[in-house]
């Protein structure tokens, strides 16, 4: 049985004024099991980050269902949707804006303990808990979060949505903003974590590469509308779709050789399409 | 696991509070001494009520307009013959507590107005917005004067009216404040970890605003007691109250008779409005410097140049257009040097792309900027040379140095979007650099189209005519692309030019500029964190590290056999391509461990 069942969702931003509305998220049907992790990857305005935060409650759902352990909960208020803060949690993309620069790591992590109801002191044990659990020393607790790296930040980021032990971790794009080998070890702390603590995780990315290092069964989207969506070895290694096919092959690697191989198909394959699918080179409205 | 920042430093804290930032800085310490008098002069008056109430209503016949000095009245007498010393010191209490008043009238309707309007926008702030606009629209002093003709001169009436009108500027200072971190992630956090909204405002926004509020706070406070005492020397005051104003306005009466009495209340006016208005500076520039001062660092150019002969490391070939031969690049912190690049030696071959490695903080971006002669006025390059097709650059004068890399090499950013200027359209910005070197106004934008349409962009005129705004990251990387290439360089220095964009516009780029590169013969030094990036353009690699650079090699060569330690670090951290997850197996029963926090409370 699922954890998380996503059901014909559409999220629709109204135009201003005369203008058109804008459809991020296009009739999308995705689940996420106990325990496993779901890769949702596209490209800017693919409306990956847009599920997330309809999940979370923080994009206004136009139409379909969103159910979470059987319960519909997409059309919750925020004070009906507070009992969920213990079971689904977040890690946005940047670790910058997203730790509030004037409170200390400490009151950063236990500020969701506080607002669950826990004591200042249980509260403080649990911090150090969870500062030993993604790696950080405790002496971290009592600094400001602007006085650590990118990396530290998004441990400290990690740490706060681990607090209320959760069922299902958001993370979007929590590696994109960081340096290459720290992001391998954000990576593998997040994979320790789930083999620990069974959480599931819906993990949104624009880099495939990634996706595939971490997710059990991956979702391609492309505007909005879900393209492909089935086994992480299966959609990254013989996608059924061109596009997903085209972000492959668009996604570098670091091999010389094997890269300029890669280019040619890459090549080839744009010829093959061209026919079929307008050019990517299009000029946007301004911004609705 | 490796931990970035050793534990012992995490022992020592070392924070200093807003606050305390503010008490550090030398205007605001004058500010501190000059409240410390006038509040002493506040105590003084409340004991003086209590001790000897009637010591400045006591009018001595005798003794009118007495000089300063005179025996028991220290300064002197005024034409009521009453002490001007102890009139001056209760004048304090009513004149202080009149910018209380204002003060907390103001902060009354302006705080949680500002703070409800910002965080939740919409309606409730379009009305608020209105309803201040409409306030600040009216002239204060003409409503002041006609709220004290018609309702009396109380001074309770009075400031509680100025408070009225000083709440817009607490408000719209909040609004805006609030406007700014409402969308940071930081508040969607909290949302998602359950605290109601008056949780978030108070614990979240408020900490925000509070620093810009100590100083409107404290300009406030001295326009408050300024106005307060305009009405007092107009004679619209209550003449039952001691107020400086009312002994400016009696001074000026007698001005004839004893030209002193003007002085004092005017002294003690001065010092009281000169505390506040220092503290509020001394408060402005301590947050300022919180809130990036580095940022505010100019970008002008690098003053302290003092190449020094490298040492004998080959010299460059005749095929290397661009060569450095230890370059160092230091910026002055605490009275010592930090050298952000150390010694690097870099070769850029004729026509080929030069990779430049490095995770943030390496350095790779200093170098870049040294050759770009784009370095900030801090910093100091103590050593190296640069040889820019045979000519070593760093010991020509600087306008000659500033032409020849202008001629020479452009530069292709990271951030492609904050790099165009949003008030201009991308025609204009295309079209001024050729016309800057002497193109006339029709080649120029023939060149700009058939540039655009060389980056394959479909309908160039179009483009010409938009706003930055008006297009796409990746669209927006072509167009300084053709404009790097508008005034062929020799070299490109292109800095992360794709980290910004997705990975299908990205592959985009790369294909465009090594097409660029073979049509124009350029040569390109690729500054970049990614590996697969490097592969897929570049020739030669240059891995740097903590400002050195630590490995130097061929790119099949480096990919296949990388002989630092570090580079074999950079390279396992590349996520394996053949590692797949094991598959999925149902969960050992989904909620187990699951809630034992519960055990926690």
């Amino acid at each position: 049985m699922s954890l998380l069942e996503i059901d014909d969702l559409v999220v629709r931003y109204p135009g201003r004024r005369r203008g058109r509305s804008f459809t991020a998220v296009d009739h999308v049907n995705l689940d996420v099991r106990p325990h496993e992790t779901v890769g949702l990857v596209g490209e800017s305005g693919s409306g990956k980050t847009t599920i997330g935060r309809a999940v979370l409650g923080l994009a206004p759902v136009t139409s379909g269902r969103i159910r979470y352990d059987g319960q519909e909960i997409q059309s919750l208020t925020r004070a009906q949707r507070r009992p969920l803060a213990a079971r689904i949690q977040v890690v946005f993309q940047d670790p910058y804006t997203s730790l509030n620069p004037a409170m200390t790591v400490e009151d950063i992590l236990s500020e969701p303990l506080r607002a669950a109801g826990w004591s200042r002191a249980t509260a403080r044990g649990r911090v150090v808990e969870l500062l030993d659990q993604v790696g950080l020393p405790t002496g971290a607790a009592d600094r400001f979060a602007r006085e650590f790296s990118g990396g530290q930040r998004q441990r400290v980021a990690i740490a706060r949505a681990l607090a209320l032990e959760p069922e299902l971790i958001v993370c979007d794009e929590p590696v994109s903003a960081l340096d290459l080998s720290t992001q391998d070890r954000v990576l593998q702390l997040l994979v320790d974590i789930q083999e620990r603590t069974g959480v599931a995780y819906l993990f949104v990315s624009h880099d495939i590469g990634v996706v595939r290092h971490i997710s059990h069964r991956v979702a391609v989207l492309k505007q909005g509308r879900l393209v492909e969506f089935g086994k992480c070895a299966q959609v990254t290694s013989r996608p059924e779709h061109a596009f997903t096919e085209e972000l492959l092959l668009a996604s570098p690697v670091a091999d010389p050789g094997r890269q300029r191989e890669r280019r040619e198909m890459r090549l080839a394959h744009r010829e093959r399409t061209s026919a079929t699918s307008m050019s990517p080179i299009t000029i946007q409205r301004s911004a609705p | 696991m490796s931990i970035e920042i050793s534990a012992q430093a995490m022992d020592a804290p070392n924070r200093p509070s807003t606050f305390r930032m503010i008490l550090r800085n030398p205007l605001s310490r004058v500010g501190v001494v000059l409240l410390v008098v006038v509040m002493c002069a506040l105590v003084a008056a409340i004991v003086m009520d209590w001790v000897a109430p009637d010591a400045p209503w006591s009018a001595d016949l005798y003794h009118l307009n007495e000089a300063p000095g005179t025996d028991g009245h220290l300064l002197g007498t005024d034409s009521g013959g009453r002490d001007v010393l102890s009139r001056l010191v209760v004048a304090t209490k009513a004149t202080m507590f009149s910018g209380v008043i204002a003060l907390v009238v103001a902060m009354l309707l302006g705080l949680p107005g500002g703070l409800v309007a910002g965080y939740y926008g919409g309606r409730i702030d379009m009305a608020l917005d209105w309803l201040s606009s409409m306030v600040m629209s009216l002239p204060s002093i003409i409503v002041l004067l006609a709220i004290v003709s018609s309702l009396g001169t109380s001074m309770w009436i009075s400031m509680t009216a100025l408070g009225c009108m000083m709440a817009p500027a607490v408000f719209r200072l909040l609004r805006a404040q609030v406007h700014a971190v409402r969308n940071d992630l930081y508040i969607d956090a909290a949302k998602v970890a359950g605290l109601s909204d008056l949780r978030i405002i108070a614990r979240h926004v408020f900490r925000v605003v509070r620093g810009p509020l100590v100083l409107m706070v404290s300009v406030m406070a001295g326009v408050a007691i300024t106005v307060q005492t305009g009405l007092d020397f107009l004679g619209l005051g209550d003449s039952t109250t001691i107020t400086w104003g009312g002994m400016l306005g009696e001074g000026f009466a007698a001005m004839s008779a004893n030209p002193v009495l003007f002085v004092w209340p005017g002294l003690a006016m001065a010092v009281t409005v000169a505390a506040f208005f220092l503290i509020a500076s001394g408060a402005r520039d301590a947050l300022q410097r919180t809130d990036g001062g580095a940022a505010a660092a100019s970008r002008s150019k690098a003053t302290h140049l003092k190449p020094v002969p490298a040492s004998s490391d080959a010299p460059p070939g005749a095929d290397d257009v661009l060569a450095v031969r230890g370059l160092t690049v230091g910026y002055p912190s605490g009275g010592e040097v930090v050298e952000v690049v150390r010694s690097a030696n870099l070769t850029l071959r004729r026509g080929h792309t030069l990779g430049l490695v490095g995770e943030s903080g390496s350095g790779k971006t200093q170098t870049a900027f040294a050759l770009l002669d784009l370095l900030p006025r801090q910093a100091m390059l103590t050593a190296g040379e640069v040889w820019l097709d045979g000519t070593e650059i760093l010991r020509l004068a600087p306008r000659d140095r500033a032409r020849r890399v202008r001629e020479a090499i452009a530069y292709v950013p990271q951030e492609p979007m904050s790099n165009l200027d949003p008030t201009f359209t991308i025609g204009y910005q295309l079209i001024e650099p050729m016309r800057a070197r002497g193109v006339g106004r029709a080649e120029a934008r023939d060149r700009a189209v058939a540039l655009l349409s060389r980056m394959e962009i479909r309908d160039p005129e179009r483009v010409m005519k938009s706003y930055p705004h008006q297009i796409s990251g990746g669209m927006a990387q072509r167009v300084l692309i053709a404009g790097a290439v508008s005034t062929e360089p020799r070299i490109l220095i292109a800095d992360e030019p794709t980290t910004a964009l997705d990975v299908t516009v990205q592959s985009e780029i790369l294909d465009l500029l090594r097409s660029v590169q073979e049509e124009f013969g350029m040569s390109i030094i690729l500054v970049s964190h990614d590996l697969g990036v490097i592969a897929d353009l570049c020739d030669d690699v240059a891995v740097m590290r903590d400002g050195q650079v630590v490995e130097t090699a061929p790119v099949e060569e480096f990919f296949a056999r990388p002989r630092h330690e570090y580079s074999r670090m950079l390279l396992d951290a590349v996520p394996d391509e053949n590692h797949v997850r094991p598959d999925y197996v149902e969960a050992r029963s989904a909620r187990q461990g699951a809630h034992t926090g519960e055990a926690h409370r």
